[in-house]
């Protein structure tokens, strides 16, 4: 069996929804066990989103959550009751690594903010993901995947290519930006606990969802600061192309370098408008977008996104709008096996996205698909811990567990 | 100064243009040492132009975008058309514990620059290859720019208005790509310390945003449904969108999760008569009529500032937020008191305003060590120092424009 990139890193996720549980996907996915925590009874508010397999409402049926919990081991635990506060600590004794969401404040009510975690267990590495970080006049703010989209300027410049400022700015489709945040937290995550396996010593790391977006963004955002520019979402042409309608959809195509230009005028059959020496220039072009865009849209009208993306495919970036059907069903991920099936003994089997990325030694892999609530308690408590099944009983009776 | 939490590792860095080259950026925050292998064949091309202004740069060591974009390098110039230049990559390499390249797939390996070459000069190098689709498979040799990977991979189809067309995606597009770069070579570089072991990586910009939408991906595979776009709008919350407020272009973005939100929602805005319809009376009955109820709440919004409706909800313990601009973030108090922002002195530019890494490590703070590497400037302490060549031998190499 080949090794795993993360193997025997332990990991505990006191986090729910879809950034702190996507962070700790990523780590699980390459082999360190994570134990999830979740709320006795209710579990991960993702287990109450959509979409739900047949559309039936069930906790353990859930696509969101059964994606995002790839890999893990997943316990109940009530930390906010006295024993439960206790537990929790035993739990953080035993890992490398904690990934938490809850806002600070609740964190240092609890007696679990990194002080005193950091007391139970030094090589901790803390990760805490939150809407605007451990620090600061927002700190305790509330903020949904809309808003910390919108905190974040990536909503603002929203949709790119506006033809005015009369409609609102606009997330992105479906969880994006709280899915990067996680991203950008477990790479946080990795390089703290690559300096913990050198130091000895852990760290807290404090991930605020709004600066990870506007970095997303930075060159945008340091515009008013370096020019005084204040960028929006009006149109702006760029003389590169973009997303643009054809026969059968939208397909982006771009062409930067003038042979890349020369390449779309040859494609469209060399018309007498694209002759014009001064269009090689790509400022040209920009600054007269609006009349080459419906010459350029002519030609796309008359070609399917397939053909246009063989065609400029020679010399020119492109790709087409595909649709989740698309994506699925494409050849491309058939070809790389970037989907695979997995059986969850509640929801049966079904095809998931993997990683994008191949590793040569050390395989993406899924040794488990999400626990279902509580799966492994008696596995995590009584085996790892050391508690007896009747404390079990118990800490259920008290609501603990 | 504090130790780094990448202190001693070193990048040799052929990656370009903004996905490629981000993801070394990020590890030089972090304290690696990443030194940019560079030529004049093919300088990369933020450092000409802008692809998301247009904007064209006079020089080569001109570009804002550049200097954000690679902050914290070291550049070399190198022809790598000759055998001499080739020779002197692979010595950067044999130093090195990273190799990060976006080239089109294949031309690495033209150059003998690829896995296999570079893992003979270095057994245990951990190599990064990022391209749109990857490296293998019919589509393997693809050329694909940022919003082509938001288009492969799902994201522009279901980003825009319901009533409008897909949404064209790019800066942070790449950069989610960097991102995802770097987190496998920490990976890797996690596994190296632990095994001895270098290896491949072969990254796919296009996959790297589809994994990003995993449950929209799974709503087709578990139902055969296919989302589509809906703006703001949520499966379940309402209100949630962004409302028109006082002033020109401000919005404030509102959602509203639970029973107990919307009791507070209608609080704070001082319950007016509407908030009592039973049309708005539970979570289900408020998402079927969101539209009428955008409308009310709107009439709300527009005679405040966003930044007023943020404190009247926040201080309730309903989520709003204000949709940023560029301005309002440089001159936020939250974004401030964290120094978030931080100034760097460009030699050719000058002080130049840039967002510091997203992350407050604790023990091993991360870092803006240094602006974005003027062509060449590291020439001397690459060659010099880290390679250990004489220095009559640099004055031939630059002679013979071996390097330059």
């Amino acid at each position: 069996m080949p090794e795993r990139a993360l193997g025997g890193v332990r990991v505990l996720e006191y986090a729910q929804f879809a950034a702190g549980p996507y962070c700790a996907k990523l780590l699980a996915d390459l082999g360190a066990e994570v134990v999830k925590v979740e709320k006795p009874g209710a579990g991960d508010e993702a287990r109450n989103r959509g979409p739900f397999l047949n559309d039936v409402p069930h906790l353990e049926w859930s696509g969101l959550f059964l994606y995002l919990n790839t890999n893990k081991l997943g316990i109940t635990l009530n930390p906010e009751a006295a024993t439960g506060t206790e537990v929790f600590k035993e739990l953080v004794r035993g890992v490398d690594i904690l990934i938490e969401d809850k806002p600070p404040q609740l964190m240092k009510e609890l007696g679990l903010d990194y002080q005193a975690l950091e007391a139970a267990n030094p090589r901790l590495v803390m990760t805490s993901i939150t809407p605007f970080g451990q620090t600061g006049y927002y700190a305790e703010y509330k903020a949904y995947c809309l808003n910390s989209y919108h905190s974040g300027l990536l909503g603002y410049l929203s949709p790119r290519n506006s033809p005015n400022l009369d409609r609102e700015p606009i997330k992105a489709g479906g969880l994006v930006g709280e899915y990067s945040c996680g991203l950008n937290a477990a790479l946080a995550t990795l390089a703290a606990l690559y300096s913990q396996r050198a130091t000895g010593s852990g760290q807290h790391v404090d991930v605020s969802k709004q600066e990870s977006l506007i970095s997303l963004q930075r060159v945008f955002a340091a515009f008013y600061p370096n020019q005084g520019i204040n960028p929006t979402r009006l149109a702006q042409a760029t003389g590169m192309g973009g997303v643009m309608r054809c026969q059968d959809g939208y397909i982006s195509v771009n062409f930067v370098e003038d042979h890349q230009w020369q390449a779309v005028v040859r494609l469209m059959g060399n018309p007498g408008w694209a002759q014009d020496e001064r269009y090689k220039d790509i400022a040209f072009r920009a600054a007269h977008w609006e009349e080459i865009e419906p010459m350029i849209s002519e030609w796309m009208l008359s070609h399917t996104r397939e053909e246009i993306h063989r065609w400029t495919q020679e010399s020119c970036p492109s790709g087409p709008v595909m649709s989740a059907e698309e994506v699925v069903n494409s050849a491309q991920a058939k070809a790389r096996g970037f989907f695979t099936n997995i059986d969850h003994p509640a929801a049966g089997m079904a095809k998931y996205p993997t990683a994008p990325y191949i590793f040569s030694e050390t395989p993406w892999a899924v040794d488990r698909s999400a626990p279902l609530l509580g799966e492994h308690n008696e596995q995590i408590y009584c085996g790892r811990l050391g508690h007896t099944r009747q404390d079990l009983v118990r800490m259920r009776q008290a609501g603990i567990i | 100064m504090d130790r780094a939490a990448l202190a001693g590792v070193r990048i040799a860095d052929f990656a370009w243009a903004w996905a490629g080259a981000h993801a070394g950026t990020l590890l030089a925050f972090l304290g690696a040492e990443v030194i940019k292998i560079e030529s004049l064949i093919r300088p990369d091309f933020s450092r000409t132009r802008s692809l998301t202004t247009g904007q064209k740069f006079e020089g080569l060591d001109q570009s804002a975008v550049f200097n954000d974009i690679n902050l914290g390098k070291l550049s070399v110039r190198i022809n790598l058309g000759h055998p001499r230049g080739l020779e002197l990559a692979k010595a950067i390499v044999q130093i090195s514990d990273v190799v990060t390249q976006n080239w089109r797939p294949g031309a690495m390996e033209l150059f003998g620059l690829g896995y296999k070459d570079l893992s003979e000069v270095k057994p245990d190098i951990i190599y990064l290859s990022s391209s749109a689709q990857g490296m293998t498979g019919p589509e393997g040799r693809s050329l694909g720019l940022a919003p082509d990977f938001a288009a492969i991979g799902g994201l522009s189809y279901i980003t825009g208005y319901a009533d409008g067309p897909p949404t064209e995606l790019a800066g942070e597009i790449d950069l989610l790509s960097a991102y995802t770069s770097a987190f496998a070579i920490l990976a890797a570089l996690n596994y190296r310390q632990q095994s001895g072991y270098g290896q491949h990586i072969d990254t796919s910009s296009s996959e790297a945003i589809s994994v990003l939408i995993g449950e929209v991906l799974m709503d087709y595979t578990m139902n055969g449904r296919v989302q589509c776009r809906q703006g703001n709008r949520d499966e379940f919350m309402a209100p949630h969108n962004c409302y028109r407020c006082r002033g020109e272009d401000k919005w404030v973005s509102i959602a509203v999760g639970s029973d107990e939100e919307w009791r507070a929602f209608t609080n704070a805005i001082g319950n007016p008569e509407w908030t009592e319809y039973p049309s708005f009376s539970d979570a289900h009955s408020r998402w079927r009529n969101q539209q009428q109820l955008d409308k009310l709440v709107e009439d709300w919004t527009l005679a405040r500032s966003h930044y007023e409706v943020m404190e009247i909800l926040q201080q309730a313990g309903v989520a709003a937020v204000p949709s940023f601009n560029s301005q309002e973030l440089y001159s936020d108090p939250h974004l401030k008191e964290r120094r978030f922002w931080q100034e760097i002195e460009h030699p050719i530019i000058g002080r130049q305003t840039v967002a510091g890494p997203p992350w407050k490590l604790s023990a091993t703070p991360a870092r803006v060590y240094r602006h974005g590497p003027l062509l060449g400037e590291h020439n001397e302490y690459v060659f010099g120092e880290l390679l250990g060549l004489p220095s009559d031998e640099i004055v031939r190499l630059v002679e013979e424009k071996i390097i330059y």
